[in-house]
């Protein structure tokens, strides 16, 4: 391609507009002003230590950890056979079914959140960590669905007919056959299924209380009250792991797989 | 037990759960807003010719499409030049545009509010060189919702599109411009017609994204910049009004479902090649 000045500078500039602002977050977590300045005077790491000893954080980010860990391995065990089962068996209204189990996507999260909190917790009483675990679910799924889905409809039917030729039964050659030949699709949609939950809010915003608060929720409540660099120090220990999970993905899949 | 139920056995826990823990709930919100004695459609018909009601609605509307049209804009260019970029480099810039796309929308909401507050970065730097007495307002507005949803949803316009790109031959473009296009005229005549189902899958991820977003306006808009989605929030916890959260749930459900459909109109309008899916 001939060097194309304007363009280049125009696509310098939004990747500054992409990246500038989490680099100001990181600059500002470093600060010794008790309230977020930037420049910054000084240096300091006092606010990584105030990160670790405050026990909503570290309580909320395990629960996180906890139920995006759960949710994504409920949403593998149901969604890998429905989806194998979507891609190869003869099912009335196959496409209807699809879409319904994709159907978590369109319907808005804060939405979904009200809902199941008006209607699993308020009415049936269920506890509250179950109604989120649920929620979690339901986020998982469609992602399950679509990227396991679409690895099974690459795979080679006829490997699965050779090894029913050879004896296997259908759940010898899923099992056997199948399964090994989707890890990868299996490990993308459990990424980007952990990331989606690990990060979400809207469905969790309804489904919180006394002790049950996932991170991003306890995060946002903190800054509606505190504007201190505390705040900057855990954001930046958000986007250490979201690096440490590009970096796996890009070294077991590829990122493209998962965009 | 018939082979033939095998299927329906699998798909059973998946469906059962849905129906459960999303229709039915679902149902069980929605339904009430529709009885009052008999069958009415007057919340709905309230909440419209309610000004204020109306005045979130339209804010929503509006927000969602000014932010769409940036994402566009911004986004297409943008995309073309990583898709067109070398394969070394190709990778790093799809890095730069994930990396904000993976990280938590507090966090990004957050930095904004650090640039955009009444003592943020904005404000300090015009105030020391003096070309501001006192500080703007540009925290709270419309204005830091739209640029915050815009900073939400640009890596995922951009992301659709280099999809779409990657596949348009280079060759084309070199053709345009032999045959007498200027370069930004082949841009427009040959690259943008191309990329029209990359815009529409594109631009409904980023309407129907920020028309239900409730980080963002709740953290960048305040108490006076309301959007449906927190407006929600509102009636079901401060208000307590969980008829009205219920009239506002389904009022999102129908104006994604809406916009959906509006926008895959105009993708078979622009693009002969038939309905786009997102």
């Amino acid at each position: 391609m001939r060097k194309n000045v304007g363009l280049k500078i125009f696509a310098i500039l939004v990747f500054a507009f992409l990246l500038i602002p989490l680099l100001i977050i990181i600059v500002t977590s470093f600060g010794t002003n008790p309230t977020i300045q930037f420049p910054i005077k000084g240096f300091t790491f006092e606010w990584y230590s105030k990160v670790f000893t405050n026990e909503s954080f570290t309580d909320s980010f395990s629960l996180s950890l906890e139920v995006a860990f759960i949710a994504t391995l409920l949403a593998l065990v149901i969604g890998v056979p429905a989806a194998y089962s979507l891609a190869r068996h003869e099912v009335f209204g196959r496409n209807w079914i699809k879409s319904f189990f994709l159907s978590p996507t369109i319907v808005p999260g804060l939405v979904v959140g009200y809902a199941m909190y008006q209607f699993i917790v308020i009415k049936f009483q269920f506890p509250i960590i179950q109604g989120l675990l649920l929620g979690h679910f339901l986020i998982c799924l469609p992602y399950v669905i679509r990227v396991v889905g679409s690895t099974i409809e690459q795979l080679d039917f006829s490997i699965e007919e050779v090894s029913w030729t050879l004896g296997c039964t259908k759940l010898q050659s899923f099992s056997k056959v199948v399964l090994p030949n989707i890890t990868s699709g299996i490990f993308a949609s459990f990424m980007l299924a952990f990331i989606n939950s690990f990060n979400n809010i809207p469905v969790s915003q309804f489904l919180s209380g006394p002790g049950v608060t996932m991170l991003p929720t306890s995060l946002m409540n903190y800054i509606e009250y505190n504007y201190d660099p505390s705040v900057s120090a855990l954001s930046v220990i958000l986007m250490l792991g979201t690096i440490i999970l590009m970096f796996i993905i890009e070294k077991t899949l590829g990122l493209a797989s998962i965009s | 037990m018939t082979q033939r139920r095998i299927p329906y056995l699998i798909l059973a826990p998946g469906l059962i759960l849905l129906i459960l823990f999303l229709v039915l709930p679902l149902i069980s919100i929605i339904f009430p807003t529709f009885f009052n004695g008999g069958i009415t459609f007057s919340n709905y018909t309230a909440f419209f010719l309610d000004e204020y009601n109306f005045g979130i609605f339209w804010r929503t509307i509006k927000v969602s499409l000014i932010a769409t049209l940036i994402c566009v804009v911004v986004g297409v260019p943008t995309a073309y030049y990583i898709s067109q970029s070398p394969k070394k480099w190709r990778g790093l810039l799809m890095s730069i545009t994930l990396f904000p796309l993976l990280t938590n929308s507090v966090v990004r909401s957050f930095a904004w509010i650090t640039i955009l507050g009444q003592d943020g970065i904005v404000n300090h730097a015009l105030l020391t060189i003096g070309l501001i007495s006192k500080p703007l307002t540009l925290l709270y507005t419309e204005f830091a919702i739209i640029i915050g949803s815009v900073y939400l949803f640009l890596p995922l316009m951009v992301i659709t599109l280099v999809g779409i790109l990657e596949n348009i031959d280079s060759e084309i473009m070199e053709a345009a411009e032999t045959l007498g296009a200027n370069r930004l005229i082949a841009f427009v005549k040959v690259i943008l017609p191309l990329s029209v189902p990359g815009i529409i899958v594109g631009s409904i991820l980023v309407f129907t994204g920020s028309m239900t977003a409730y980080t963002t306006p709740q953290l960048l808009g305040g108490n006076r910049n309301i959007m449906l989605a927190t407006f929600l929030y509102q009636n079901a916890t401060a208000l307590g009004n969980w008829q009205g959260a219920s009239v506002i749930a389904l009022i999102m459900i129908v104006a994604t479902l809406i916009v959906m459909k509006l926008f895959n109109l105009i993708a078979g309008r622009l693009d002969k090649r038939g309905e786009v899916s997102a």
